[in-house]
């Protein structure tokens, strides 16, 4: 059989990506430097992503890349920069034999399995942990500055950083950027694409930024003794790619209220179009306010916000008693329970940053939901399905399709009354092409089945390694990793971790988050025998 | 004057006929036939030949010429005409045009296509089915800057709720500004204390919907409410612009069309229509959306006698009111008399239009109150106006009394004049004012 698919050419820049990924290695390695840790781990990787990537792209030495090419170029891309970006746990856990010895040979990630599920709920901004024990006893700080590095590269995309950076891409950009961007379709801000992703990439960078001044600003200040300049770019660079990972074990709970209103803002921004703030610095900013998506995106965050608020500052919120096997104590509970029921500010705030957080598909947690009652909980995990918008940094259905099916269900319902009547679904105005709106129902459909396949095959995989798990928890589990949310409920909340999975179901779920990130098809058009034919 | 028409069919052959009497007219058309013809009903000079031809053009008179007009049945040739006398001569240029998005070009640009002058027979047909529809009660009517803004005068009823109240208190419409009232024949222009008697009359300047919405309030009866249930038959493009300009209006008109492709197109344009695929003459679609029950049913398919028939069955069905689009004009009376309430000819819109056009000069951007009692003008403020650059209510301090800042819009968007709006140099303003300070008043601004 022949192959019709030019899979040198992804292969080759493939390699290409792999060799600049030395770059953004530098990151942790200066961090190790600066705390006087070892520096193996990363020069390791460094050697191995450059020598790799110089090796790949020798296979083809003018890559021509067209949809077909471009659809195995992401994918592989996406699959090549978590394995490397696995490197540096395996090798802080394990060592180099007789060259180094392992900085933390307790850390759970010298299992490959838990490594690579690290690397992949990084570079896909899930934010779900493998790691035991979150703290500085067990993982150098520059480990922890790889995991927040990884989150930041992933999320606007490392495609389209490279489309950014790398001339020879500019001509397939448009296509690589497509599969790679979440939402239907890209919109191209200028005639160059390179200078979009550019433009995109600025707006990003400029974010984290000023979010990471804003916050250390808030210790200069004396508010926030926990915010420390680590900690402030840390949760920066997580926070903007909606990604979730933190240093800090108790996540944005470590921080004072202040951080807390800092921090939602800018992950509503995270999952707004970073198109519409290249509107704004460009031209009008009004255009913001008026675009559709963006204010039923405020609309859906407002409307959660103010039911679980209401939810929480009653009281029934609340769990009634503390289950066995908890993560959380009677004592913080009682806590959280006098410190919110009540109080109007700390009531909106916990809902709004859990919803935002939830909705975004950041993870962040500013107390652990799972203290909070079945209806509360609930309305978190209906949440986890909604996602960003169109062009943002989240994950999950996305915002935008939401809307154009219940648009074109309103559509259905007229229709079936009057039944000659033509009625374009409008979005903002713009009427939308019939065949975008059936692949919009498709990925929709697509994305459930997928869950409720997933979430099956995670119970039986439970089933088999013994694992007790709720139905909950393993639901929470499978839209949390398809979705690149980060936390579920129970074993794998806010504060927990997915480390009691079988290495099966670890290795499964590495693939959901790849899966979701890519929004499914650009993925599984691969397995299809007509994408390699003809 | 020389007037040279370019086209000698309906439109062209109506102008000339109106025209002779007045003015030297000159017809040119490719048709040697229907040129000899001319040449012997109307007192004119015929010539056959290709109207975008200079040689053609030169033949006839076109340097000496005052007004040439494009009038044949081509959009394409009619703005080729123009630019080609542009080229050669000074005359005033006018092409009829049936496609919109040409109007729209030229409406941005004056200078555009060499044409000083442009009139839309789709639209023209359009505004006028529209104008039936929709404003009965008002006295005048007249659109300025390309149709967003709307001067309409109405007199005021015994019953009216405007009457014998204040201007402060009438004035709760938005987007409206009240220009003047006419007592006994006086233009007064209104202070918030001046009161409304029964029988004078209001002149209003706003948007077309907040017109119709005072012209609902002042006129109850005779105004029909934007509830008023109009069904447009035939997706033509003279269909297109009335289901248009009614939801410019604030209407929810249906609309009706055959073909699956142009539906789909017309749906996309039209937000707040209801588009519906069907035939018109298929009765158990009209019985099933209960047409008859429509107060208005405006036929524009593409055939006259398609047109007649969808009237007929539909006054037949229980609709009130029918209006139909007749391409030929020696139809209107006929239809009319055959049962269509109100027929409209495009072509004679637009011939009545031409002919009014140059008689009375720029008419778009002046309107005439009470015969000549006071103006309405539509300028465009440039950097030197008295009220370029500041609020209105210090700018009209500079102004005599007798002028009224009605409107202004803005990039085609409207903005209602209020004291603290401040007028920046390239918006449209509309401005009533009263003849006798006409003269001091114009270079001001």
């Amino acid at each position: 059989m022949k192959l019709r698919v030019d899979y040198r050419a992804s292969v080759s820049l493939v390699g290409t990506v792999l060799k600049y990924l030395a770059v953004p290695l530098c990151v942790p390695l200066l961090v190790a430097l600066y705390y006087g840790e070892t520096v193996v781990p990363f020069a390791v990787t460094m050697l191995l992503t450059f020598s790799l990537g110089t090796a790949m792209e020798r296979l083809e030495p003018d890559p021509d890349i067209r949809a077909r090419e471009g659809f195995l170029m992401v994918a592989l891309t996406w699959f090549a920069v978590t394995a490397v970006g696995a490197v540096p746990y395996l090798v802080e856990a394990l060592g180099i034999p007789g060259v180094a010895p392992p900085a933390h040979p307790a850390s759970t990630l010298g299992n490959p399995a838990n490594a690579l599920f690290e690397a992949m709920s990084g570079f896909t901004t899930t934010g779900a942990t493998v790691l035991g024990d979150i703290s500085f006893e067990t993982h150098t700080r520059s480990i922890m500055m790889w995991r927040q590095v990884t989150q930041w590269l992933g999320g606007m995309g490392i495609v389209v950083l490279a489309v950014a950076i790398l001339p020879e891409l500019s001509v397939g950009g448009a296509q690589l950027m497509d599969a790679e961007a979440p939402g239907p379709g890209i919109e191209k801000l200028t005639p160059r694409i390179a200078e979009t992703a550019r433009a995109l990439w600025g707006a990003y960078l400029g974010l984290t930024v000023l979010e990471a001044a804003l916050l250390y600003g808030l210790f200069l200040l004396g508010v926030d003794d926990g915010m420390t300049l680590y900690n402030a770019v840390a949760h920066a660079l997580t926070t903007m790619p909606t990604g979730g990972f933190s240093p800090e074990a108790r996540s944005i709970e470590e921080f004072s209220a202040a951080a807390q209103w800092i921090i939602i803002p800018f992950m509503v921004a995270a999952g707004t179009n970073f198109a519409l703030f290249w509107h704004a610095l460009t031209g009008d900013p009004r255009r913001v306010f008026e675009d559709t998506e963006f204010r039923f995106y405020v609309g859906v965050i407002a409307t959660l916000t103010a039911i679980l608020s209401v939810v929480l500052f009653t009281g029934a919120g609340f769990a009634n008693a503390v289950p066995a096997g908890s993560t959380f104590d009677a004592a913080y509970l009682s806590e959280f329970t006098g410190r919110v029921v009540g109080q109007l500010e700390p009531a909106v705030r916990q809902s709004m940053f859990q919803v935002v957080s939830i909705v975004t598909t950041t993870g962040y947690a500013s107390m652990d939901f799972n203290a909070w009652s079945p209806v509360a909980q609930y309305l978190l995990l209906f949440a986890m399905f909604i996602g960003g918008s169109a062009g943002s940094t989240g994950g999950a259905v996305k915002i935008v399709r939401w809307y154009v099916i219940l648009k074109s269900i309103r559509r259905e319902l007229f229709t079936t009354a009057h039944p000659d009547a033509i009625r374009p679904v409008r979005l903002g105005g713009r009427a939308l092409d019939e065949r975008a709106i059936r692949g919009i129902y498709a990925f929709t459909l697509l994305y459930v089945v997928i869950f409720f396949v997933a979430a099956g095959l995670l119970f039986l995989d439970a089933a088999r390694s013994g694992l007790d798990l709720s139905v909950l928890e393993t639901m929470s589990a499978a839209a949390s990793t398809l979705g690149n949310v980060g936390p579920g409920f129970g074993a794998v909340g806010p504060m927990g971790s997915y480390l009691a999975f079988s290495d099966a179901s670890k290795l499964f779920m590495v693939g959901l988050m790849w899966l979701g990130r890519l929004e499914i098809l650009p993925v599984l058009v691969l397995l299809t025998p007509e994408y390699w034919r003809r | 004057m020389r007037v040279v028409i370019v086209g000698a069919g309906q439109v062209g052959s109506s102008i000339a006929s109106d025209l002779e009497d007045t003015h030297e007219v000159v017809v040119v058309d490719r048709d040697e036939e229907r040129i000899e013809e001319i040449n012997y009903s109307y007192d004119v000079l015929g010539i056959a030949g290709d109207g975008t031809a200079v040689s053609t053009l030169e033949q006839a008179g076109v340097e000496d010429a005052g007004m040439v007009i494009a009038s044949t049945d081509n959009d394409e040739t009619n703005i080729v005409v123009c630019s080609t006398v542009k080229a050669i001569s000074d005359a005033f240029t006018i092409a009829r045009v049936k496609n919109t998005e040409y109007l729209r070009t030229w409406q941005r640009s004056k200078k555009a296509f060499g044409i000083d002058f442009m009139v839309c027979t789709n639209l023209l047909a359009a505004e006028s089915i529209v104008r039936i529809i929709g404003l009965p009660a008002a006295r005048d009517v007249d659109p300025f800057a390309g149709g967003e803004v709307q001067m309409a005068e109405f007199e005021v009823a015994e019953n009216s709720p405007v009457a014998n109240v204040t201007v402060r208190e009438a004035d709760r419409f938005d987007a409206l500004t009240f220009a003047a009232v006419l007592k006994n024949g006086t233009v007064e222009i209104p202070r918030g204390e001046t009161v409304i008697q029964p029988g004078d009359r209001v002149v209003v300047i706003g948007t077309p919907k907040s017109v119709q919405e005072f012209a609902r309030t002042v006129a109850p009866d005779e105004s029909p409410g934007t509830t008023e249930e109009v069904v447009v038959v035939g997706g033509s493009e003279v269909g297109y612009q009335v289901a248009r300009l009614l939801e410019e209006r604030g209407f929810h008109p249906r609309l009706v069309e055959r073909d699956g492709n142009r539906a789909r197109q017309l749906a996309e344009d039209l937000p707040e229509t209801v588009v519906m695929e069907s035939d018109a003459t298929d009765m158990e679609f009209l019985e099933r959306e209960h047409i008859g029950d429509a107060d208005l049913v405006v036929a524009a398919l593409e055939s006259d006698e398609k047109n007649l028939l969808v009237s007929l069955l539909a006054a037949r069905l229980g609709v009130e009111r029918t209006v139909a689009v007749i391409d030929t004009t020696e139809y209107v009376e006929l239809f009319e008399a055959v049962g269509v309430d109100v027929g409209v000819s495009p072509r004679e819109v637009v011939a009545e239009e031409i002919t009014r056009f140059t008689r009375e000069g720029d008419a778009e951007n002046v309107a005439l109150i009470e015969s000549d009692k006071a103006e309405v003008l539509e300028i465009e403020v440039d950097d030197a106006s008295v009220l370029a650059g500041r609020e209105i209510r210090e700018s009209v301090r500079d102004l005599p009394e007798g002028v009224v800042i009605g409107a202004i819009t803005r990039n085609h968007e409207f903005i209602t004049p209020r004291g603290d709006t401040v007028i920046e140099a390239g918006d449209h303003v509309v401005v009533f004012v009263d003849t006798s300070v006409v003269g001091d008043v114009t270079p001001q601004l």
